[in-house]
């Protein structure tokens, strides 16, 4: 891999990163996986080295990185495991984001050191059982009364909101109509446990088994007026902007998956042999190599564009999108082609492109659909007006 | 006190490596890293530092340019200071050691010196010696236990056959660790924010030249270098059982000569 153009703290990060993911994450991943298993332990791992917080100001115990730096602490644990990436991924993104972005002054000081430290998980409720490609049809209400809101309604698929450390969610709800005659929607805290907030961990799932998914039961639940996140009618856009941070992440998701998948499908065609010879010398074998390996260069080239526009403050939502839309759909390629050159092992649990196969269908389906990121896209490019 | 860790740059130990003009290694598209030993140590080192709040942990290094890299990687894991002495490579151990000594004779105030028992590029255990006779203080090798005491270290130090000699000496000295001491196996890993800060870390720049060691003839010098002999394929004895044990037992004896 060339490490064109990055900073000498950006390879050592790389280099830790990468280091600590084969060393702890490794041993581990498979078994978490087969057993569909949270590790609260392997977190607080995570949080000691550094990886929830990377982009937050060391004064609330994050690390004061650039969006790059994320991004490639993201794509060495997706390299490694797709559910470590995801919590990770997920916990900066879409918990500790919008608290850092939105939060007040009182609210950062709360929550932000723990969740940098990795002790605690905070998560980002958007979807609905109604609500998912289409997230402002958000059903859940939020009324207040007596300085309280009180909650109603449901969540479904959040990551990183059932587990035994999950401290907070934020939670996008309807909060009244605005002039226009549409939805006013906030996202309002809400901290695990509060009497009437209930979650559900969601079980059986293909892919990301050992990150926590969870499903979320309001029934009259009632916070003090505070935990309302910025201003009030401020959520729909609070969630596009965490949306586009997002799909940064769930790039490197693709990415790292993609270069993980890649160096398995590389050792083992080069060690099996058959006809005599090893595998990855017959050329149809070698052109699969050579395609992962250059769509693997141009994703990569892609999404760090996108970071690096990120970081200069430039507009980034489009790129963002074409970001996650390639990077997810370049893994599902790639995990493919590995799967293939494995032969029959591919499918054998021992061998963990087996579980990379698994964990790849995710990215084009979590945090907007391929189809959403076209959309996105062909809106920006003018294909509508 | 002030703990100094020499620390050296080598290839990863993955690395392939290629011989370039018959003497020298050649180095494009080596990973380097901070010689494995020298990481215990250091990790060690940090170690005492945590437990005692007025111990100051500086690494020092000979090297080309790009042996920074090492010392950054040292930064990120929490030493606070360091001293490069930049140097083109293929100095001989002697000629590293008058330059390590020169430059804690030019800091003054050193306590405990610490060193891994090896580099493992080329395995000399050599430099630790010279640095202690250059600055006449006492050095232990192969040490895997260490106690501080007011004025003096107690060591344990590895010899024959797993048994182990204690040692007391005064400070400053020299401390040749190897892996394990005090049972630590394992460095620490470089943290984002151990990163961020080493990044603000400015490091020390000597040049070798300032350091007045010239004249110092090279006691060794690299004739050549070749790979290793390749290893021979290994060997099927076919046949009966019985017989083949016997061939097999033979072998051993009269070529491997392990038996
Ligand atoms: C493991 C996991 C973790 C998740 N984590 C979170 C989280 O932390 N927070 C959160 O809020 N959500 C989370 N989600 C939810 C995720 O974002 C949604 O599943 C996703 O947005 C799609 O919504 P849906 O599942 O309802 O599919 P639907 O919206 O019902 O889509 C079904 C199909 O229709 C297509 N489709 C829908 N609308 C259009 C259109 N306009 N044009 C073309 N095609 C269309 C879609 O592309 C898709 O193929 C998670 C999901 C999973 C599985």
């Amino acid at each position: 891999m060339e490490d064109f153009e990055l900073s000498e703290e950006q390879k050592m990060i790389r280099a830790s990163i990468r280091d600590f993911a084969e060393g702890e994450i490794a041993p581990v991943a498979e078994e978490l996986d087969e057993h569909e298993q949270f590790s609260v332990e392997l977190t607080k791992k995570m949080g000691d080295i550094g990886l929830f917080g990377i982009f937050v100001n060391p004064e609330y115990g994050g690390s004061g990185l650039d969006y790059l730096s994320y991004i490639i602490a993201v794509e060495e644990v997706a390299r490694i495991d797709g559910s470590q990436a995801a919590t990770v991924a997920a916990g900066n993104s879409l918990g500790i984001g919008p608290l850092y972005y939105f939060g007040n002054q009182k609210q950062k000081e709360k929550w932000l050191p723990e969740l940098c430290r990795g002790e605690k998980l905070a998560s980002f409720g958007l979807t609905e059982p109604e609500a998912g490609s289409d997230a402002s049809a958000t059903k859940t209400t939020a009324k207040l009364e007596n300085q309280q809101w009180i909650i109603n309604g449901s969540k479904i698929f959040i990551t990183n909101s059932s587990s035994p450390i999950s401290s907070v969610c934020m939670v996008l709800a309807k909060t009244g109509k605005r002039t226009d005659g549409k939805d006013e929607l906030s996202s309002i805290l809400v901290p695990n446990g509060t009497p009437g907030f209930e979650t559900k961990t969601m079980k059986k799932k293909l892919m990301w088994r050992s990150s926590d998914t969870g499903e979320l039961y309001f029934d009259d639940c009632q916070v003090p007026e505070e935990n309302l996140l910025g201003k009030r009618g401020e959520g729909f856009h609070q969630m596009m902007e965490t949306l586009d941070n997002g799909r940064l992440a769930i790039a490197a998701m693709g990415l790292g998956g993609s270069q993980g998948a890649y160096e398995l499908a590389m050792k083992y065609s080069k060690e099996r042999h058959q006809f005599g010879v090893p595998i990855s010398t017959f050329q149809v074998n070698a052109f699969k190599l050579a395609d992962m390996a250059t769509e693997i260069e141009t994703a990569r080239a892609l999404l760090y564009k996108a970071c690096r526009m990120k970081n200069a403050g430039l507009p980034f939502s489009k790129i963002a999108a074409m970001s996650k839309l390639y990077c997810s759909e370049v893994m599902g390629r790639v995990v493919d082609h590995a799967v293939q050159l494995h032969g029959g092992y591919g499918l054998m649990k021992e061998y963990a492109v087996e579980r990379f196969y698994r964990d790849q269908k995710l990215l084009t389906i979590g945090e907007g659909t391929s189809e959403i990121q076209r959309l996105v896209i062909s809106r920006h490019i003018g294909c509508h007006s | 006190m002030n703990i100094y860790v020499c620390i050296k740059q080598v290839p990863d130990t993955e690395a392939v490596l290629n011989i370039k003009e018959g003497k020298f290694i050649n180095e494009e598209n080596i990973k380097w890293i901070i010689s494995p030993y020298d990481e215990i140590v250091l990790e060690f080192a940090l170690q005492l530092k945590e437990k005692n709040s007025d111990f100051k942990v500086t690494l020092i290094t000979v090297g080309p340019p790009r042996a920074e890299s090492t010392i950054r990687s040292g930064l990120a894991m929490g030493a606070e200071n360091a001293i490069h002495i930049e140097a083109s490579d293929y100095l001989d151990h002697k000629t590293i050691a008058k330059a390590l000594a020169q430059a804690l004779k030019n800091e003054g105030d050193f306590g405990v010196i610490f060193t891994g028992k090896q580099a493992i590029d080329d395995d000399a255990s050599l430099t630790h010696i010279y640095l202690a006779q250059s600055l006449e203080i006492p050095v232990v090798t192969n040490v895997i236990g260490f106690q501080m005491e007011a004025e003096k270290v107690i060591v344990e130090r590895e010899i024959d056959q797993g048994a182990r000699e204690k040692i007391e000496m005064s400070i400053p000295c020299v401390i040749a660790a190897t892996k394990g001491i005090n049972d630590v196996n394992e460095p620490r890993y470089a943290t984002l924010m151990g990163i961020m800060k080493a990044k603000k870390i400015p490091i020390k720049k000597i040049s070798i030249q300032d350091l007045g060691i010239e004249g110092a003839t090279p006691t060794v010098t690299t004739e050549k270098l070749e790979a290793p002999p390749e290893k021979p394929s290994g060997r099927i004895i076919e046949g009966e059982v019985t017989e083949s044990i016997k061939e097999l037992v033979r072998l051993l004896k009269d070529e491997a000569k392990v038996l």
